[in-house]
């Protein structure tokens, strides 16, 4: 019932003054719930992304005993969170490289037949030095230092200087 | 605005979902003094979809096993961004849902909307109480904590007493005749599996009900009504009551955030299964009743062990309490002042039991 009268208490009918304070609930109303979302999204977001893992373990292990290893042959050890391996040459040397392919991350192995450090999955092959030397790696493989210490073999990574 | 609105025609065109919502349009609240009561089944849904929410993202760190357990929760809250605020509003919202729960079974049972045409509603509503009281039972030993672990071993005897059946079902539910990593193994495949299926069957029963029969208007309302029909008063479903109860699950989810943060939950210490129980030790406070009563019995009346008639009592307890809408008779009176009496008895001892386990030695 629309009355001629602009100043009859209609709360329904649209006044110039109504207009603006709907806006202003209506914004009110979609930041407060956009606040809210952004609150909830925001830590699910963070929570998404898994923590920095540390090596635990630190920059050496103990890879093996003496004498675990024949000349001629290599084992697999756990250096942080990542495989390293082992191998004691022909000329019984001790040497440790990260056996990490720096192709495709797969895990290499020693083989005696080659005297050479071998990755299966891409047949790419290595030096006992870890030089890249056939084969789709296209980097050598991180080398570390080999003490032995009485009857243990200590493997250390190289610091960077 | 206009980009909304081009894609909300985009998919009308394609989905013309108007006769979805016409019966949504169509239905009615009634509305008188005691419709708030309404909304505490909604608040109890939205706090379950709350915790599948959040048990979904715990289940990205987590990992079941006697070993990692702890170890991974742990990691959750210290190392994990905003993981102890993940956990946190997890288990305040599992206890408050538990609350709501309860309360709305008691609303329900006051405001007699159990009646007949709703004695599925009851029954599907009285097993989903037990299912979220199963949910609870279960996660309290996933961080494989000591106060879990006793509760577990606790509880899991007291299963084990029922006669004939109790040792099965207690090696069923352990893995094994012990509390061991395998009870936890099982545990974790009943919180995040089985029940989850089960409730989101029973879930949907409840409400498909709720909708097809539409709210309850207690009997005293439906009188005043009746004698004078100009007082009937009802709220369209949608928007008003679908927007009020947003704003009530709106303000819960406040709660659940204020809760959470300022009082985030602790960890406690690492379960050691060769270990003396601490001092002290009770259940969850939904379980207190239970194992308050339980522990008040004599350990022998007349010729029954103390904790196998308790068991026994509890069990026929819950049966009555499922069947309660056929145990009113429209022809009898006197049934329905036994079913109120009954009703406020049972919540006067839920609580007191509640409140005595909570405080006694």
């Amino acid at each position: 019932m629309a009355t001629s009268d602009p100043s009859a208490i209609n709360p329904g009918a649209p006044t110039a003054t109504s207009i603006p304070r709907r806006g202003f609930v209506e914004l009110l109303l979609s930041s407060g719930i956009i606040a809210t979302a952004a609150a909830f999204v925001y830590p699910v977001l963070r929570y998404f992304v898994p923590p920095k893992t540390t090596d635990v373990g630190g920059d050496s292990v103990v890879a093996g005993k003496v004498g675990e290893l024949k000349p001629n042959s290599g084992k697999i050890f756990r250096f942080g969170s990542r495989p390293g391996l082992l191998i004691l040459t022909a000329d019984g040397e001790y040497r440790a490289l990260s056996a990490v392919c720096t192709h495709l991350s797969c895990t290499v192995q020693f083989r005696p037949d080659l005297r050479e450090v071998w990755c299966a999955c891409h047949n790419g092959v290595y030096g006992l030095d870890g030089r890249n030397i056939l084969g789709p790696p296209p980097r050598p493989l991180e080398s570390f230092d080999v003490q032995v210490r009485g009857n243990e073999i200590y493997v250390t990574r190289r610091r960077e200087s | 605005m206009t980009v909304v609105r081009n894609v909300r025609n985009w998919f009308y065109e394609r989905l013309e979902w108007d006769d979805l919502i016409a019966p949504l349009r169509k239905k009615t609240v009634p509305l008188h003094r005691l419709s708030y009561w309404y909304f505490l089944g909604g608040i109890t849904l939205f706090l379950f979809v709350i915790q599948v929410l959040t048990g979904i993202l715990l289940l990205l760190y987590y990992r079941p096993g006697a070993n990692e357990a702890f170890e991974s929760v742990q990691y959750i809250m210290t190392q994990v961004q905003f993981g102890w605020l993940i956990r946190s509003i997890h288990s305040w919202s599992a206890n408050l849902m538990v609350f709501t729960a309860f309360a709305h079974m008691f609303s329900v049972l006051f405001l007699k909307a159990y009646r007949k045409p709703r004695e599925l509603t009851w029954i599907s509503g009285v097993i989903l109480l037990v299912l979220v009281m199963g949910f609870g039972f279960s996660g309290y030993l996933l961080p494989w904590n000591t106060l879990a672990f006793f509760a577990t071993k606790v509880g899991t005897d007291i299963a084990g007493q029922v006669p004939f059946v109790g040792h099965a079902i207690m090696v069923f539910l352990r893995g094994g005749e012990e509390v061991t990593g395998a009870t936890l193994t099982r545990f974790f495949g009943f919180h995040v599996a089985v029940l989850p299926g089960l409730v989101t069957v029973l879930i949907t029963f409840h409400l498909l009900l709720v909708q097809r029969q539409g709210m309850s208007v207690p009997p005293h309302v439906e009188k005043d009504w009746n004698a004078n029909p100009t007082t009937r008063r009802e709220l369209k479903f949608f928007p008003n009551f679908a927007l009020r109860e947003l704003m009530a699950w709106y303000t819960g989810l406040g709660v659940l955030g204020a809760l959470a943060a300022v009082f985030p939950w602790n960890l406690g210490v690492k379960a050691d299964l060769f270990a003396s129980a601490p001092a002290g030790i009770k259940p969850e406070w939904y379980f207190l009743f239970m194992f308050q009563t339980l522990k008040m019995i004599p350990s022998k009346v007349w010729f029954m062990d103390g904790e196998v008639l308790g068991i026994l009592a509890f069990g026929v307890a819950g049966v009555l309490w499922l069947l309660l809408p056929f145990l009113e008779c429209d022809r009898l009176a006197r049934s329905k002042q036994w079913i109120t009496g009954m009703s406020v008895f049972a919540l006067a001892y839920v609580v007191a039991m509640s409140v005595y386990g909570y405080v006694a030695k």
